[in-house]
């Protein structure tokens, strides 16, 4: 008999047990290199030269499994994952999950760049080094900007280091002290807000005019102070509007003495139609891996590289790539540079990708990116305000947005009971990745905020819709389907006292064992 | 004038073909996508072509991309003794056959329900993690050791209250220059003397230094000159009788021969997952890790994500949440007490994988493996004549000083090692200019005898 909740996908279901639960005393899964007995006469017995209290009593306590036993466990539990490969994952929103060419993952995969050291003597490193160089002058190219870092590993780790730059551009000035507010509007990503803070400033939030979904040009003129260092913006916002006002305020900052940080994490739908270092940006970082199509890495590692204007050059991190017109070398000797803000010089393997995705694209291939992701998501737009209970705030605004748009299900709630977290827990059950609600605060009630890129097919457009729809129509007839999801996935609903109890949460294996009894 | 779209139908844009764009032009209302980014003030539209080159076939761009990395020298082809934060150790294959897989590659933030995979592997990780460290709670990973122990640096900070974070001078360079940073007005960075016979942290020092305002007192072990720091008690026994807190920074495959941080008192413990099963990468596929004790003073001083295993509705499955999410970045904007971001989760889950090849007893080989060879190396290159190693009389695991007595500069040394295909160590005698003319070796499971004598035979020649 077909179910009521049958959607005619079935995600696998192995109940695969912990690994610790596989553990079998004796097995193994690695040979050691063997150790030349010549090495072992003259080292002797190594382990007496530890001191006694710094010396390993027994060995930790690891599960033990053969090699086939290992393999089969992850190769099921990445069974159990869902990426962008997997399916349809346009919902996710803000993250530009887009296709990850296969070409740039076995480029990455190359000996001549897995196994070189990053000290080595740079006569021997030329040709990552040209690459770093080369993918610095591309994103200037691009964003308009005068001279890149690649050193950043994510979106907050860039905005925390153009944060350092900002407190070192006004320590130089002697204005540190007064200079101590950051204003941020809070649609921006939250790291806009949240970094700032990390790196020792009081931070200013401005809330989006009700009317309008952006802040009011007067209400930044009244935050605006001497005590003002500058001022953090993500635009295009998570609401797919731009941020018209963007210019009125870089002015507004720099008349005060402020300097400008733009968050381009949502850079897709702008690529090839602005560069914001022509609008008059400070700084500015991308995310190589949502706009460059570097892949997301269930949750990293990323790649944030931080764009700055001649002026703020000397702060950048250590070290910058130079080329001399013959040869490329690391410059450390940069004397007003914040330092550090990572080991080694980025995420290495990013690097590469974006590199060889915008040598693929070209000029021409960064306009029709820009072109069919804005594309894609107005389309979903109207075709998603055909849903019940479905609903974008500041439509009549904005009834365009460019490459994502924030909806609300808080007319579907109200009438019907089911909200966001209902329906994210549904839409998985189609086998569709769920949507990105929102960064907190939810401005927009019972928020949803898919992000179709321009790798997205018609074809998944419309099926998200369709099945938006059936959801929309379980919620109107019989919401406990939707209450009651997920029916199709590899586990049922998820008890989540743990998330708040500390006699029941067990970060790992022993603290779970512990805490069981 | 825009420059016109030359772009033929490009394989990673389905949605290119004229006919589908059409369709959906015609839905949405538009003649052109053009009018789509009239929400874009005209005064800052970009109306010229992007200085790019132009489209390239996925051919051309793989051949002329290996072209250029043709120019860089790997490690088989070059015989290499650098560490110093990234080191060379044999990645087993099933790491990469795992790492690889798209469903963990592509994927992103999905809930347990479609990633199960993802807050498994990474409950994994953490648990693994836990044991080699006797740590109750890890985090979801950062980015790297220096971040990480900028973090735990911060957390000490906040959780404490205090303002200062002592130690000890042997610390690498550059996490010190990235836990300044950030650490920024939340605490200072004091730095403690070593012993100049043995590189051991001055108890003498630290004990005149410390005081009610110290948060932590950080130690990396080994140090990042090599040698084991063997105070580990006495340091902790300093710190918590003046209520700070011990920090400890660990290179993670050392454990299976070197007690964990906490059997020895620390409160926090971080450290670089890159050995385990990560290749060097030029130093960009890192993985820092960070565990503290279970107590919420810890938790609430991070905002860091933590998973925790959890139940479910049906008996017999395991599912996963996050703890205490109000404490990431992504929630508490500017009242976090850390940046939350996209860190390094594929880096986990094939550390995971890793260690669970590697298990308890191929741990513990693997480390006595790599002190056997990295002690035969010492030995053989101190029998060279105008040598020095290592600098200090302690214990080393996988890395050690080489003090150039003679005439020659580290940097003439390993000019002339280049000449023999040999990639001398890290030249560290700017950083630590009391040592002289000084470079930090490392030596590995993967180097062979062969390869030692190799560089031994060189050295003597070199310094002749």
């Amino acid at each position: 008999m077909i179910q009521d909740h049958e959607t005619g996908y079935r995600a696998v279901v192995w109940n695969e047990p912990i690994l610790y639960q596989l553990d079998r005393r004796g097995r193994r899964g690695f040979t050691v290199p063997a150790t030349e007995d010549e090495i072992k006469a003259k080292a002797g017995d190594i382990i007496s030269q530890i001191p006694k209290a710094m010396r390993r009593s027994e060995p930790p306590r690891l599960p033990a499994l053969s090699e086939p036993e290992v393999v089969r466990h992850y190769i099921r539990l990445s069974q159990q994952n869902f990426g962008v490969d997997s399916g349809i994952v346009l919902g996710v929103g803000t993250c530009t999950m887009k296709y990850n060419p296969k070409v740039n993952e076995a480029l990455a995969r190359s000996p001549k760049l897995t196994d070189v050291h990053p000290l080595q003597d740079s006569e021997n490193t030329q040709g990552i080094l040209e690459i770093m160089y080369q993918l610095s002058k591309w994103l200037c190219a691009i964003s308009g900007m005068d001279e890149f870092c690649l050193q950043p590993r994510g979106g907050a780790h860039a905005v925390l280091t153009n944060a350092h730059i900002m407190r070192a551009y006004h320590e130089l000035n002697g204005e540190l002290e007064q200079r101590n507010e950051i204003i941020t509007p809070v649609l921006s990503h939250p790291c806009n807000g949240g970094a700032p803070t990390v790196a020792g400033f009081k931070v200013i939030t401005l809330y989006p005019d009700k009317e309008t979904g952006v802040p009011e040009v007067e209400a930044l003129k009244a935050a605006v102070s001497k005590h003002t260092a500058g001022m953090t913006i993500t635009d295009p916002y998570d609401t797919g509007v731009f941020d018209p006002n963007i210019q009125e305020y870089v002015k507004i900052v720099h008349e005060v003495g402020g300097l400008v940080a733009v968050d381009q994490a949502n850079a897709n739908s702008l690529l090839g139609r602005l560069r914001i270092g022509d609008v008059g940006a400070d700084l500015c970082h991308f995310n190589l891996h949502k706009s460059f199509s570097t892949p997301h890495g269930s949750h990293g590692p990323g790649s944030a590289p931080v764009g700055v204007k001649e002026h703020l050059s000397k702060f950048l991190p250590v070290p910058v790539v130079k080329f001399d017109g013959n040869k490329y070398h690391l410059d450390y000797d940069r004397p007003h540079s914040i330092g550090k803000v990572a080991g080694f010089y980025g995420v290495i393997p990013a690097i590469l990708k974006a590199y060889a995705w915008i040598m693929t694209m070209g000029a021409e291939g960064l306009e029709e990116t820009s072109e069919v992701a804005v594309m894609n998501n107005n389309y979903l737009v109207e075709r998603l305000l055909e849903v019940r209970g479905v609903t974008l705030p500041w439509v009549e605004k904005h009834p365009r947005r460019l490459q994502e748009a924030r909806f609300s299900l808080e007319q579907m709630k109200e009438e019907t009971g089911v909200g966001i977290d209902d329906v994210n827990r549904r839409i998985v059950d189609f086998g569709i990745q769920k949507c990105f609600t929102s960064h907190e605060p939810w401005i927009v009630p019972e928020p949803f905020t898919p992000e179709p890129p321009e790798s997205t097919p018609k074809e998944d457009l419309d099926r998200f819709v369709e099945v938006f729809g059936q959801i929309s129509d379980e919620a109107y007839t019989d919401p406990t389907i939707v209450k009651k999801a997920p029916h199709n996935c590899a586990i049922s609903k998820i008890d989540a006292t743990p998330s708040k109890d500390p006699n029941k949460w067990a970060m790992t294996w022993r603290a779970y064992i512990r805490k069981r009894k | 004038m825009r420059v016109v779209s030359q772009m033929p139908i490009h394989p990673y844009i389905p949605n290119s073909d004229p006919e589908t764009k059409k369709q959906m032009l015609d839905t949405i209302g538009v003649r052109s996508a053009e009018e789509l980014f009239s929400t874009i003030p005209e005064g800052i539209r970009f109306r010229k072509r992007l200085d790019l080159p132009h489209p390239m076939s996925e051919y051309e761009m793989r051949r002329r991309i290996e072209q250029t990395l043709s120019k860089n020298a790997t490690s088989s082809e070059l015989l290499s003794f650098l560490g110093a934060g990234c080191w060379p150790h044999y990645v087993p294959a099933v790491c990469e056959e795992i790492s690889s897989r798209s469903e963990f590659l592509t994927a992103y933030t999905g809930d347990a329900y479609s990633d199960l995979g993802r807050y498994q592997a990474l409950f994994e990780f953490q648990s693994m993690l836990g044991d080699l460290t006797s740590m109750e709670v890890v985090t979801v990973p950062t980015y790297d050791w220096a971040t990480a122990c900028g973090d735990a640096a911060r957390m000490a900070a906040i959780a404490t209250g205090r303002h200062e974070v002592l130690v000890p001078r042997t610390i690498s360079p550059e996490r010190l220059s990235v836990m300044r940073n950030y650490c920024g007005r939340v605490a200072e960075i004091r730095l403690i003397e070593y012993n100049p016979q043995t590189g051991q942290l001055s108890l003498d020092d630290l004990k005149s230094r410390i005081s009610s305002k110290t948060a932590a007192v950080y130690i990396e072990n080994p140090s990042y000159l090599g040698f084991v720091e063997a105070q580990g008690h006495e340091i902790s026994d300093v710190a918590h009788r003046h209520g700070a807190l011990l920090v400890v920074g660990v290179e993670p495959l050392s454990l299976g021969v070197l007690t964990p941080p906490g059997e020895y008192g620390a409160d926090i413990v971080c450290g670089e997952g890159q050995p385990l099963g990560l290749r060097m990468n030029f130093g960009g596929a890192s993985l820092g890790f960070l565990a503290c004790r279970d107590e919420e003073r810890f938790l609430s001083a991070t905002g860091h994500r933590l998973i925790t295993i959890a139940k479910t509705e049906r008996k017999g499955e395991w599912g996963f949440t996050y703890v205490l999410p109000e404490r990431s970045m992504y929630a508490a904007r500017e009242r976090a007490a850390s940046i939350t971001g996209t860190g390094a989760a594929l880096c986990a889950i094939t550390a995971a994988v890793y260690l669970s090849l590697l298990g308890p007893q191929g741990l513990r080989e693997l480390a006595e493996t790599i002190m056997q060879k990295s002690h035969y190396a010492m030995k053989r290159i101190s029998e060279i004549r105008g040598t020095k190693v290592p600098c200090f009389e302690s214990a080393h695991f996988e890395e050690f000083t080489v003090n150039f007595a003679s005439g020659m500069t580290v940097r003439d040394v390993n000019r002339a090692l280049l000449k023999h295909r040999i990639q001398g160590g890290q030249d560290i005698s700017g950083e630590f200019p009391e040592l002289g003319r000084t470079a930090l070796y490392c030596v590995t499971e993967v180097h062979t005898k062969e390869d030692i004598d190799r560089l031994v035979d060189a050295l003597q020649e070199v310094l002749k």
